[in-house]
């Protein structure tokens, strides 16, 4: 290779040995193009950026399924129909005492054979349910907690207007509901980025497990600092994102609004 | 799909469980015990309205809360060869890595009960004549772990599942030993299913013990 096309990598700041992502995964060599070899391996940038991508898909989609089930079970638990009270209570208990790490493995090694058409399935899609459904546990405990510190009040005003139950949850209870519990809501969203991390154990392509072979590979102290600082930013972009939902939702006189 | 169940004898149990179980809730006491210690003293340090105990109290936390567990036990197995010179154990890892990372967690709650303690309090020591540490020590510390007492168990109980995680560095711990003999009996669906109902188990009793102690607290305050 001519000299010209190792600028880029001796830009990169040799001392920090940062020049080592715009190498080649497989033979070493430093590579013109920092994200894409020539020979059509990837670089150590490429392959980090890709566990990046596969890291924050699985925690927004993992959010989404927690969203889902956790507000529903929480509703659930509050309804004064003993039965719905049990079902939210146990699937709360159930997704809430067994380790995330024990749960993906069910999801990995167990569930699918019970559930045959779930063995072509790849770990990644295991991973995030398996990762929604414990979440969701949580969740489930914030929005019922906040439902329940409204006053008992609000409840019964509803009903004597005429409203059924299903409405007075929408129009009355949920409303004031949702903007109290958004701070907790936000700290559990930063929760799954960081338990993304725990999908390593069924085999996902995600940052940590990148971490565990790129680290090997070159410098432990690099590949480190690079895949903590993305967590850092991945988490800080959804707590920025949740500040400007609950800045968006806030109204005069309620909690948290002027 | 058949279950079977039938190779999980005492024997095995006791073979290849019974070890991990021990390290599991060794691990989990010590990282309490040294972490509300370790804890205190930094939300202490965060509380002493003095910059230069305040300010790396607060970087040590907040770093420690924005990484995930996972990465941190990673980072410090592999890294320790590093700064040592020379590899530590990965239980030995673990153990160190648990007590520094729970101390961030636990440091975060012991603060809040100490902000829960009024003001008054604090005054009314001093008025007494007694010293910052004779207040702290006598006054406000004992009523704080009582505030704190079931928030700082609900900690303890995450930390117990969480030291499943030292899965990453392969420690012999409760969920190794399950997986060890699903490995060797060739039957990991069945031990999956068991260390999740083993955990679920311990930890619904424990969470249930909690909720008890809760209502008995509230009901003396």
């Amino acid at each position: 290779m001519s000299r010209a096309r190792f600028i880029w990598g001796e830009g990169c700041v040799a001392i920090f040995g940062i020049d080592t992502f715009c190498r080649d995964t497989i033979d070493k060599e430093l590579v013109a193009n920092c994200l894409k070899s020539a020979q059509g391996d990837t670089t150590y940038l490429h392959w980090l950026l890709q566990a990046w991508g596969t890291a924050v898909a699985l925690s927004v989609l993992a959010l989404i399924v927690a969203m889902t089930f956790g507000v529903l079970m929480g509703i659930l638990r509050t309804t004064p129909h003993r039965l719905l009270v049990l079902v939210g209570d146990v699937w709360t208990e159930m997704f809430r005492n067994v380790p995330l790490i024990v749960q993906l493995f069910l999801w990995y090694y167990v569930v699918p054979e019970f559930v045959p058409p779930l063995k072509s399935v790849p770990p990644f899609v295991l991973a995030f349910i398996g990762l929604g459904l414990f979440t969701s546990a949580r969740i489930s405990e914030q929005i019922r907690a906040g439902i329940q510190s409204l006053p008992r009040g609000q409840l019964y005003a509803g009903l004597a207007v005429g409203l059924t139950l299903p409405q007075t949850y929408r129009y009355v209870l949920l409303p004031m509901a949702f903007r109290i519990v958004i701070p907790p809501l936000t700290s559990e969203s930063m929760n799954i980025v960081k338990n993304s991390s725990v999908a390593f154990a069924v085999s996902v392509p995600e940052l940590a497990m990148f971490y565990r072979q790129a680290g090997e590979e070159t410098s432990q102290v690099l590949m480190f600092v690079a895949v903590t600082l993305l967590y850092f930013i991945s988490a800080f972009a959804i707590n920025r994102v949740m500040k400007w939902v609950e800045k968006r939702v806030r109204v005069p006189g309620m909690v948290g609004g002027k | 799909m058949n279950l079977d169940f039938s190779f999980l004898s005492w024997e095995v149990i006791r073979a290849y469980v019974a070890n991990g179980f021990i390290f599991s809730i060794q691990l989990t006491l010590v990282a309490m015990v040294g972490g509300i210690a370790l804890g205190t003293v930094l939300a202490l340090m965060r509380l002493s309205g003095k910059k230069w105990l305040e300010t790396p109290a607060a970087i040590y936390v907040d770093t420690l809360r924005s990484i995930p567990l996972v990465m941190v036990i990673m980072g410090f197995y592999l890294l320790i060869p590093f700064m040592i010179g020379r590899p530590i154990g990965a239980e030995l890892s673990a153990i160190i890595t648990f007590t520094l990372f729970e101390a961030a967690y636990y440091s975060e709650i012991m603060r809040a009960g100490i902000q829960s303690v009024p003001k008054g309090q604090v005054h009314a020591g001093y008025a007494m004549g007694m010293t910052y540490s004779q207040t702290t020590q006598l006054i406000v510390l004992p009523q704080a772990f009582r505030n704190m007492l079931p928030v700082l168990l609900t900690q303890t109980i995450i930390l117990f599942q969480d030291t499943s995680l030292v899965y990453a560095i392969g420690a012999y711990d409760l969920l190794k030993g399950f997986e060890t003999v699903g490995r060797n009996f060739n039957r990991p669906v069945e031990t999956t299913l068991v260390s999740a109902v083993v955990y679920l188990v311990i930890c619904f009793s424990l969470s249930y013990m909690v909720r008890r102690l809760q209502k008995k607290i509230q009901i003396i305050r």
